[in-house]
């Protein structure tokens, strides 16, 4: 084979290739155009490169040497292309794959715990950190554990406070947690710390009272337990509960099972203590009872008055609830609307 | 309670305003609910005189010239009869506020502002008032009664606002008196506490009266049920005249809510707002037998009221009877035998302590709720007990209508009114409160409140007054020094000689909230319903009689018959919550409540019935079904690392082919199923509804379990699907069952597919399952899998019919 004729051959496969190029639109087009080149038995360069062997010796390093160039542009080139087009058909792919994004999201559905559950694993939350067990008395109580032992005997004037459901003389529906203290009481020696949360039940029925409510009542009882440690622990719990700034403010009342009894009101959240609707113009939030626990009480549960003395305070959850997610009817929190309960997440 | 200043201001020198007053009480313990000026809608009306006035012709209007105090008269226009010249009215100026009537000019129907008018062409500056249009009535002031104007004393300074002259500067205060505190339920009683939180002298009623001549010889009195009965003290009275009382007696009387009736009567009610203490009168002449018994009611003994209704009474009713017959409900209400009219003569005061139970159910049991059973059901002590016959007596001789004889009888079971001792340790007290409060801090305090405390090193011993019923130890005096020395003064500490202890939630209460947190996160709202539900919840259920859940503790004294016996399954509330959702056109939710169940031992309760924490979940709307609420049951026994089986069961609440029976460790607990369109149609259901009940009590045993790890396999697991063709009859588990028993290399079976049809045989169905082989020692061999799939064919048509799909 002349070498004039291998380079006009290799002009002309050259030329071949770069037309042939410009028609390519596809990573997969430049694949199978490359194969007719570059494959190594069929390819026109794989066949140029099996050719050596017909070469006369003398002109086999050139021959070589030029088909060699040849494949090596050729290889360099294919590459670029298949790049470029690589490049091309991702962005395509990128283009064909647009979303509306402001179609609406696939959400996995959730379901949310009740505001009464939320609010108690709130309290619960405060006071395990400050020691205090979680102790769920029962429902069903006793005359003696929810009145009599709690300083509330039969002919006392403060019963008529509470309307009780009765199931037997003897046997009632709790109308207080505080029934389930005397039994830690009974069973345990001080140092105590407990925290009841639980459902009670009074004879009430309208926009603001549920014969079914939930309560909170915690109890201390240990040496040198004051009113100013009541103060105290009551001053971090609104904290935790209604934010930093709140203030508490106790005044003078009245529980039997208590001496001295408090009522212990919030300065307002809403309007800072202003005065607003929330409040009542007053700037104060009544939110629960509390006392030093009365000595008859812990005498009754065979605890020593003179060595011990305890704290116990009263939270109602429903109206912390109601208080903190501005619910205005206690019937909403018991008439399972999935739309109210859709709306009232952690 | 309501408490009128000007009344209160008999006892205590108030030199503050009342908004100040209402602060200090509020801070030593007396909420005051309510407080308003009396007039606190009357404004700029003054006393006027008429000085010209003429009628205005064809109508009954006059136009009056009318002297307000300033230089120029007003010109006022007239309709009411009693207008004449010379007169002196009220005048409400332009720009005033008083109250518009209704066309009978008696009731009240709103505030109105007086503006310039013209009537019949004659402009007129103002209006003369009626005493309704100023808040007033006949018995707040003479003469208010009357359908016209008001007419002003003679002496009334002319301009002079009316307010003061009208008594409407007065000011209202409705105090809420807690449980202690009984000795605070009159006027009296917050007078102490007023003059103690001011520091000023407390006035007592005058006591005093003459005795004269007269007396009922013989008369006695018998107390036989002492402990109903403490203390009754009776005291005759004789020529009594029956008048009305006077207009300062009856203008108290309408500002505390008690309407006037006559003098004698008007007294024992002035007392009992005054001083707390219910009274009686009895005309004497028409008791019997000169005495008075206290006894129990015999059964069945009648007894007609004041208010003309008979009452049957019962041993556990306390009654007060002449020598014959009853003639009071004790502390309740008067016999209507006795009653005073207008001609009695002669009178029998009874002023007495009745036990406050006794009052309390006796008025209940009656239905019959008078001021005295409200008042006695409070607690009445001895103290005012005693002062409040002299009171009375006392007031008989001041409104002149009786003359006071020597015969009292009082009937004592030896209750000192005396100041009782009490010592306490002033360390012990500042120990209550954790601040040490200046003992000359303590010393005043006390004082004020009438205990004449004497100090002697750490000992104080007080003289507590026999009205403090409520005072028993330190404690006492505690609360007594902070709530008069403010609670401002506490200062929050930290437990700081508590011992430290370790807190939190138990393993039943962590294991309630995974649960709980799990439920969540399939979509379930939580939800709680009411621990008492409806018999005819019971009914809807079509739980049959012997069922065990018709056993439920019914309430004694239930709200109403939806909530009167406690739960004995959750499903009934769950059900109603559904539909209720449905009926506000929530057509899907899901939604789940933990609760307790109520399981009585026998009835009526002679124990404490088992309260068993139960789930329940509730699934409605078009998109839900069976397996997805069966799906919900494995997230239960996932989060408590335990396996569930089920078996197909019946309810009779449920549909009667998608119901099963869950069981754990072989045991039933608990039940899943759709709710059956019976009940759907019963509660007007639009959507399928599902529902599940769990007893989580029995499956405490797991809580706590923690997940076992086991090794990775070793080796490469093998998968293989098969379609399979068996009777209709044949379910899933069975196959799954057959299977696992087939080849012990078996570690799950899963349906993916299940058809029906062409080219299936009529009478059968494919059912297709991927298998998943895990080798145990050593890797599978080339063909151990189709070897197991064979063994599995074969066991699976021997024991099943079942054939591999062509």
């Amino acid at each position: 084979m002349q070498g004039n004729g291998l380079n006009e051959q290799l002009d002309a496969i050259k030329q071949e290739i770069l037309s042939g190029m410009e028609t390519l639109e596809s990573s997969k087009a430049v694949y199978e155009f490359k194969k007719t080149f570059m494959d190594s038995k069929t390819g026109k360069i794989g066949q140029l490169m099996k050719g050596m062997k017909d070469i006369a010796p003398e002109d086999r390093a050139e021959y070589g040497k030029s088909v060699n160039a040849l494949k090596e542009w050729a290889l360099v080139e294919f590459e670029k292309l298949d790049e470029l087009m690589k490049e091309k058909e991702l962005t395509a792919r990128y283009e064909s794959e647009k979303v509306d994004i402001s179609m609406p999201a696939n959400k996995v559905e959730t379901g949310n715990l009740h505001p009464i559950t939320l609010i108690r694993n709130q309290l619960i939350d405060i006071f395990a950190s400050m020691g205090f067990e979680v102790f769920e008395g029962t429902e069903i109580e006793t005359d003696y554990y929810n009145f009599t032992a709690l300083n509330t005997p039969q002919d006392h004037p403060a019963r008529d406070m509470q309307d009780t459901f009765y199931l037997s003389p003897e046997f009632l529906l709790r109308t207080q947690t505080s029934a389930g203290q005397i039994h830690v009481m009974e069973n345990t020696k001080p140092p105590i710390k407990i925290l009841s949360p639980g459902k009670v039940f009074r004879s009430d029925d309208d926009a603001t009272h549920s014969p079914m409510f939930s309560q909170m009542e915690g109890l201390v009882v240990d040496e040198g337990i004051t009113l100013c440690d009541l103060k105290g622990m009551l001053d971090v719990l609104v904290k935790k509960i209604f934010g930093e700034g709140t203030t508490t403010r106790l005044r003078p009342s009245y529980f039997p099972f208590t001496e001295p009894s408090v009522e212990v009101d919030v300065s307002c959240f809403e309007c800072g203590g202003a005065g607003c609707k929330l409040c009542k113009g007053t700037g104060w939030i009544e939110v629960l009872g509390a006392g030093i626990v009365n000595k008859k009480v812990l005498e009754v549960c065979g605890i020593d008055s003179e060595k011990y003395s305890g704290l116990a305070f009263g939270i109602g959850i429903e109206r912390l609830a109601m208080l903190k997610y501005g619910i205005n009817n206690i019937k909403l929190l018991f008439e399972s609307d999935v739309r109210v309960l859709n709306q009232l997440s952690e | 309670m309501l408490v009128p200043l000007s009344w209160l201001k008999d006892y205590v020198d108030i030199d503050i305003q009342p908004k100040e007053l209402e602060e200090k009480l509020f801070s030593c313990g007396f909420e005051v609910e309510e407080l308003y000026e009396i007039g606190k809608d009357i404004e700029n009306v003054v006393v006027g005189l008429v000085e010209e006035c003429e009628p205005i012709p064809e109508t009954h209007l006059h136009v009056c010239k009318v002297n307000v105090g300033e230089a120029e008269s007003l010109q006022i226009c007239c309709g009411a009869d009693n207008v004449k010249a010379g007169g002196k009215f009220p005048v409400a100026l332009v720009g005033a506020s008083v109250y518009m009537t209704a066309k009978d000019h008696k009731t009240v129907e709103g505030v109105m502002k007086i503006k310039k008018g013209k009537l019949r062409g004659y402009d007129s500056f103002g209006m003369l008032c009626s005493g309704v249009e100023l808040g007033l009535t006949e018995n707040m002031y003479p003469g208010a009664g009357y359908n016209g104007l008001l007419v002003l004393p003679e002496d009334a300074q002319i301009g002079a606002d009316v307010k003061p002259l009208l008594g409407l500067d007065d000011w209202m205060f409705d105090i809420s008196i807690t449980a202690n505190r009984a000795d605070c339920q009159s006027i009296f009683g917050i007078a102490r506490e007023v003059a103690a939180v001011l520091g000023k002298e407390l006035k007592t009623p005058a006591l005093d009266y003459t005795v004269t001549e007269a007396k009922k010889d013989g008369f006695t009195v018998n107390v036989d049920a002492t402990d109903l009965c403490p203390r009754y003290i009776a005291h005759y009275v004789t020529d009594v005249k029956i008048e009305e009382s006077p207009a300062w007696m009856k203008r108290r009387l309408a500002l505390v809510g008690c309407e006037a009736i006559s003098n004698v009567v008007d007294i024992t009610n002035y007392i009992l707002k005054e001083l707390g203490q219910p009274m009686h009168a009895f005309d004497c002449n028409f008791l019997e037998g000169n005495a008075i018994n206290v006894r129990r009611a015999n059964d069945g003994e009648k007894i007609t009221a004041l208010n003309e209704k008979e009452y049957t009474l019962d041993s556990s009713n306390l009654v007060i009877c002449d020598g014959v017959k009853p003639v009071a409900i004790a502390g309740v209400m008067g016999g209507l035998n006795s009653e005073i009219r207008d001609n009695t003569s002669e009178v029998m005061f009874e002023c007495a302590k009745f036990a406050r139970d006794n009052v309390r159910k006796t008025s209940r049991a009656l239905g019959l709720i008078s001021d005295a059973s409200s008042r006695y059901s409070k607690g009445v002590d001895e103290y005012a007990t005693v002062m409040a016959i002299d009171r009375a007596l006392h007031l008989i001789q001041e409104l002149g209508c009786g003359k006071v004889s020597s015969t009292r009888v009082d009937a004592n079971i030896g209750n000192s009114v005396e100041p009782k001792e009490m010592k306490v340790s002033i360390a012990k007290v500042n120990g209550v409160l954790g601040i040490q409060v200046p003992t000359d801090e303590i010393i005043r305090i006390l004082t004020n409140l009438n205990f004449a405390p004497v100090v002697n090193g750490d000992e104080l011993t007080l003289q507590i007054p026999a009205y403090r019923e409520d005072m028993e130890s330190y404690p006492d005096v505690a609360e007594e020094v902070i709530r008069m020395y403010g609670y401002d003064h506490v200062t929050p500490t930290f437990m700081p000689t508590a011992k430290v202890t370790t807190g939190g939630c138990n393993l039943k209460q962590k294991t309630d909230m995974r649960l709980k947190r799990a439920l969540c996160g399939t979509g379930a709202h939580e939800c709680i319903h009411y621990s008492f539900f409806s018999p005819a919840d019971l009914d809807m259920l079509k739980l049959p009689e012997d069922a065990k859940e018709r056993m439920a503790i019914p309430l004694i004294n239930p709200i109403n018959e939806g909530l009167s016996i406690m739960r004995t399954t959750l499903a009934a509330s769950m059900i109603h919550a559904m539909a209720r959702n449905q009926k506000r056109g929530n057509l899907e939710g899901r939604l789940y409540e933990m609760g307790s169940i109520f399981v009585p031992k026998a009835l009526p309760l002679t124990e404490y019935p088992e309260e068993q924490n139960v789930l329940c979940v509730g699934l409605f709307g078009d998109k839900e079904d069976f397996f997805t609420l069966k799906g919900m049951a494995e997230v239960v026994a996932d989060t408590l690392s335990i396996k569930f089986t089920y078996e197909r069961t019946t309810k009779t609440f449920l549909h009667p082919y998608q119901t099963a029976a869950i069981m754990y460790n072989g045991m039933e607990v608990g039940y899943l199923g759709k709710v059956s369109y019976e009940i759907m149609d019963s509660e007007d259901m639009r959507t399928g509804a599902y529902v599940m009940e769990i007893n989580l009590e029995k499956l405490s045993d797991s809580f706590g379990n923690v997940p076992k790890f086991k090794p990775l396999p070793k080796y490469a697991e093998e998968k293989r699907d098969l379609a399979l063709v068996m009777s209709k009859e044949i379910t899933c588990g069975q196959v799954e069952d057959c299977i696992k028993e087939a080849c012990a290399y078996v570690t799950d079976v899963k349906l993916f597919d299940v058809y029906e049809g062409k080219p299936i045989p009529e009478d059968k169905k494919s059912m297709a399952f991927t298998v998943v082989f895990t080798p145990k020692d050593e890797e599978f061999g080339a063909d151990s899998v189709d070897g197991f799939v064979e063994t599995i064919l074969k066991k699976l048509n021997k024991k099943l019919e079942i054939e591999l799909r062509a």
